[in-house]
């Protein structure tokens, strides 16, 4: 152990350097994640946060983080805190929503993994989950094959399944409208299956398909689509857009006059489309898949009161009752197992029954098993432009549809699970 | 001979940390794939730096060879043959052939112009994949393949399950890639590409058919862009449009800036501090990333024009 | 069959006026500055957003006359402390400059407003169609092409009548003879700049009434706007007109016939002048 004089001599000019590359490994340090805590119940949440479908992604993580602090105030999931991780998907690449799958679940080892708005994304995220055996759960995407043809034991779902939607909607259309439809359906999965389902329950109602386009997803212009299916001479336009795709296609048709001329009108609709339209626009026949204004049921109250607290004075819209009611289902599989392991968990998620301050529906909700789809209420009824109790109240429920008389049985919905051999 | 020593010092310390890369990714808070991300996104920002950085002609439309290959490896694993080296082959075509047909109309553009072009016409291949939703799943992805094991007869190489195999079968065909290209690079016609970017006029005059070999070149940087669209295909064993998507073509172009165009391992280290980055960003400000990656473009643009390796290099020779 | 091939023409000469706006404002920066403005849309964004903030005050002709200029005075700061800087460089680093400022303008505009789309209301009386046969003909639309043709009308009266217009001209073909002559370049960039961005601003008030105004609203037209640049012809203002125009009808058309097209077919379109007619319809020859 000989040491030359000179190779050890700490020069300034050294130190600063050293001082440098110790600032680059603090700033990086964030990225190390240097404690992994084993008291800790991590939860993903891989939705999209920029984009078309950002302020849908973003209300369900305000959901989300409610249910957190709540499920945290309780003293956690079997007396361990639970944190959320949220990474954005982006709202239309799903190669982005898989890397940050597989970085959930690899590197931040989470328990659970939540998402997504986005159909096609929500089924990406689902093969992911599956293959690395995570409890996945879909707060708000819609297309039918991730609960049926394409299901899996670890995928769990909040929303309704299209074809659930279009039954529930399609007697209260022939009534208000008529039997002529024409579709506007945007072009991807959950579009595709919306359309399908209407038509598939449309057809026992005799309704006739007069027409229809594909509308790419993030179109802002659609008057050359407008101009097409006024030619057709329909009843109904049916509108199957969602988000901001929503927003542009029915200010739109509404300033073309369409709505004096023809049903304007559609499946799904949500309280963030009609917030976004002028009051003359919010028109038509639709049905939301959770509202706010409840005043029978209960607990209800209590869930917007908290709302409000954490959104600026807004009621909660059913995204953030989805972000919600998809972590709260993490935290009570885990319960009812008395396990975090994945395979358990959805065994003990067969069939469950939500607790009426979870479900917040009259009817009640619950997870279909073999399928794992959540089955609950649904409202059907119409927009108004503006509100009499409260501005936020745009919408006027004139039925509930109890989704158990909604729903494709199980042997339509041609979900075959493959549970791993314990 | 110093110089030469100090250029080998630097192959020798970048494969050293491509090759062990998988021991010590996760103890610096990585993960494999994040590794195999950078060696994919590495080459393509190289396959884009043999036109960008060493023909002089830039090109805004990458992302559109990028997303062929994508596409030529799932449609072929998925349609014809469950097979990872046929469907890498098809990938590589559809690349190749795409760039050699679009070359001769473009290759007489200079500049801005060239760059628009090339968007353009990355563009048409970006919605023929958004709306041939029957062959290519439109705008959900071609889905319902999964990458397959390589059999060698004697062993198989088992890229299906192992983040890990699969993460030394891509370094092997980067390894393969970038060697082919420094020799093109190395040889008389790689010298005269950069005889066109340091000079076009001159190269003209003394009789080189400038738009020729500006053509090849583009024709070489597309067939490895596509090589490396394949390999991000079967890394996510998913394709999507919007790895078309003109956007894409942007981040290949800032990687290879950020890591310094004049160098031959700029783009890969670029490449290195921008997934990394975009991880790290995207976890940290998840609602607002995007905004602190356009301050990098900004930032990098009017302080850091050289690239890492171009400000390592001047502090050397000063 | 026929009332829809001439609706949709109507229809497409609509559209195509509004990409014009873009277009023309992209392209004079272009001409001038050899700069491509990727951040286009995103002025486009804040121009509308700016309108929907100051309506409550100034009402929405107050808006209309107001945040095209706010805008344009954003684009003259983001020219002398950004842009500028790049000018004479590769064009590569313009490129990437706009291309970040793109990203920062839509993350920054979805943390000022939010990302829900918010209603932005446009008086009443505009928005009924003139009639119920030609119901796409709101008054809205048609006030829409009165504005672009009054907004280049004028600027082509400002590029053939003033100074300013003819410095530009000048510059357009040859920067430095203008510079020996005395003209300030870097003024006349900065304003010439501010002018695009002026169009731009003006075309995301116009946007907001009839779409829905929420931060992705500018990112859509940013594309066909260079496609009806190269088609027009780079420099000629007429044939950027013209080509906005054009692909407006095109894809109006094609969207009924053959909608799976209705996207790429102005790339197409595109394609097929680059090979017949390189310098686009009315481009000058041999200036690229």
């Amino acid at each position: 152990m000989t040491t030359d004089g000179n190779s050890w001599n700490p020069t300034r000019r050294r130190l600063l350097q050293a001082g440098a590359v110790l600032g680059t490994a603090q700033l990086a340090s964030p990225f190390v994640q240097l404690a992994r805590a084993a008291d800790v119940v991590r939860i993903g949440m891989d939705n999209p946060l920029t984009g078309t479908y950002a302020a849908l992604g973003k209300n369900e993580q305000t959901g989300a983080q409610m249910a957190v602090d709540q499920i945290n105030a309780k003293g956690g999931i079997l007396g361990r805190k639970v944190e959320l991780l949220i990474e954005d998907s982006t709202s239309g690449d799903a190669g982005v929503a898989v890397q940050k799958a597989r970085k959930l679940i690899d590197r931040d080892q989470v328990n659970f993994i939540i998402g997504n708005v986005n159909s096609a994304l929500a089924q990406a995220i689902a093969n992911v989950a599956n293959e690395k055996r995570v409890f996945h759960v879909v707060p708000g995407g819609h297309t039918d094959s991730v609960t049926g043809k394409n299901c899996h034991w670890s995928t769990f779902r909040v929303c309704n399944t299209t074809q659930t939607e279009a039954n529930a909607v399609a007697s209260a259309l022939v009534k208000k409208a008529g039997k002529k439809w024409y579709y506007l359906t945007p072009d991807y999965a959950f579009g595709h299956t919306l359309q399908a389902g209407l038509e598939a329950a449309g057809k026992k109602l005799g309704v006739t398909k007069v027409g229809g386009a594909l509308t790419p997803l993030g179109t802002t212009d659609f008057s050359s689509y407008l101009i097409k299916a006024q030619a057709a001479n329909p009843d109904v336009i049916i509108f199957l857009q969602a988000g901001d795709d929503a927003v542009n296609a029915l200010k739109q048709a509404v300033q073309f006059g369409l709505n004096k001329r023809f049903h304007l009108a559609g499946a799904q609709q949500e309280l963030e489309v009609l917030e976004g339209l002028p009051p003359e626009a919010r028109v038509g026949t639709w049905v939301f898949e959770w509202y706010w204004n409840q005043p029978n049921v209960p607990h209800v109250a209590d869930f917007v009161a908290e709302t409000r607290k954490r959104t600026g004075g807004h009621v909660p819209t059913a995204r953030h009752y989805f972000g919600h009611t998809a972590i709260w289902t993490c935290a009570l599989a885990a319960q009812k197992a008395n396990s975090l392991d994945a395979v358990k968990m959805a065994r003990a998620m067969q069939g469950f029954e939500l607790p009426p301050e979870i479900a917040l529906m009259p009817d009640g909700a619950f997870y279909r098993a073999g399928q794992n789809q959540m089955i609950g209420d649904l409202y059907v009824g119409h927009a108004q432009s503006k509100g009499a109790s409260d501005p936020e109240d745009l919408f006027v429920v004139d039925q509930v549809v109890d989704g158990k008389k909604v729903s494709p049985t199980l042997a339509e919905t041609m979900c075959h699970q493959d549970w791993p051999k314990a | 001979m110093k110089f030469d020593l100090r250029q080998n010092a630097l192959n020798i310390v970048i494969w050293v940390l491509l090759i062990t890369m998988p021991a010590w990714m996760n103890a610096i808070g990585g993960y494999t794939q994040l590794g195999t991300q950078v060696v994919i996104m590495g080459l393509a920002a190289m396959a884009l730096n043999f036109l960008l950085g060493h023909t002089g002609v830039l090109s805004f439309g990458h992302a559109a060879y990028f997303g062929l290959g994508a596409y030529g490896v799932g449609m072929t694993i998925r349609y014809l043959d469950a097979s990872t080296p046929l469907g890498l082959l098809v990938g590589v075509l559809a690349g190749a052939v795409a760039a050699a047909l679009i070359g001769p109309l473009i290759v007489r553009r200079r500049g801005v112009y060239f760059a628009m072009v090339t968007i353009a016409f990355g563009q048409v291949f970006y919605f023929i994949a958004v709306r041939w939703n029957t062959v290519t799943g439109g705008d959900d992805g071609l889905t319902n393949w999964h990458r397959q094991n390589i059999d060698l007869g004697l062993f198989k190489i088992n890229i299906m399950d192992s983040a890990i195999h699969f993460y030394y079968f891509a370094l092997v065909i980067f390894a393969l890639a970038v060697g082919l290209m420094a020799s093109i690079l190395h040889s008389p016609f790689g010298r005269t590409l950069i005889a066109i970017r340091e000079n076009e006029r001159r190269t003209r005059f003394i009789g080189i058919n400038v738009n020729f070999h500006i053509w090849m070149s583009w024709l070489v940087s597309c067939t490895f862009m596509a090589l490396a669209g394949a390999l991000f295909a079967l890394q996510n064993n998913f394709v999507d449009p919007h790895s078309l998507y003109w956007t894409q073509s942007g981040i290949f172009v800032i990687m290879c800036v950020l890591g310094g165009m004049r160098s031959f391992w700029g783009p890969l280290v670029g490449a290195a501090i921008y997934v990394v980055l975009q991880d790290y960003l995207s976890s940290l400000v998840s609602d607002y990333w995007q905004f602190f990656i356009g301050l990098v473009f900004v930032a990098v643009v009017l302080f850091f024009p050289r690239g890492v390796m171009g400000m390592l290099r001047r502090r050397a020779v000063e | 069959m026929t009332q829809l091939i001439l609706f949709n023409v109507a229809n497409g000469l609509i559209i195509g006026a509004f990409y014009a706006l873009m277009a023309i404002g992209l392209s004079l920066i272009m001409s001038l500055s050899d700069v491509i403005n990727f951040a286009h849309g995103g002025f486009l964004t804040v121009g509308a957003y700016l309108a929907y903030t100051l309506a409550p005050y100034v009402g929405f002709w107050g808006g209309l006359v107001l945040a095209p200029i706010f805008t344009a005075i954003i684009g003259l700061i983001v020219e002398k402390f950004l842009i500028s800087r790049v000018y004479g460089r590769d064009p590569l680093y313009s490129l990437l400059l706009t291309f970040g400022l793109a990203f920062m303008f839509e993350d920054g505009s979805r943390f000022i407003w939010g990302a829900q789309s918010v209603p932005y209301q446009v008086p009443g009386w505009l928005m009924q169609p003139l009639s119920l046969n030609y119901f796409f003909l709101t008054g809205y639309r048609m006030f829409m092409v009165a504005l672009v043709a009054i907004a280049v009308g004028g600027l082509f009266w400002i590029m053939s009548k003033t100074r300013l217009g003819l410095r530009i001209r000048a510059g357009t073909l040859d920067l430095e003879t203008v510079s020996v002559l005395g003209v300030n370049v870097r003024i006349l960039r900065n304003l010439n700049f501010g002018i695009g961005i002026y169009l731009a601003g003006l075309a995301g008030v116009l946007a907001a009434g009839q779409l829905g105004l929420q931060p992705t609203i500018g990112g859509s037209v940013l594309m066909p706007s260079f496609v009806a640049i190269i088609i027009g012809g780079l420099g000629s203002l007429t044939g950027t007109l013209l080509g906005g125009l054009l692909i407006g009808v095109a894809s109006g058309m094609t969207a009924v016939f053959w909608p799976p097209a209705s996207e790429a077919v102005i790339y197409v379109m595109m394609a097929l002048v680059l090979l017949v007619r390189p310098q686009g319809l009315l481009g000058e020859e041999g200036r690229f």
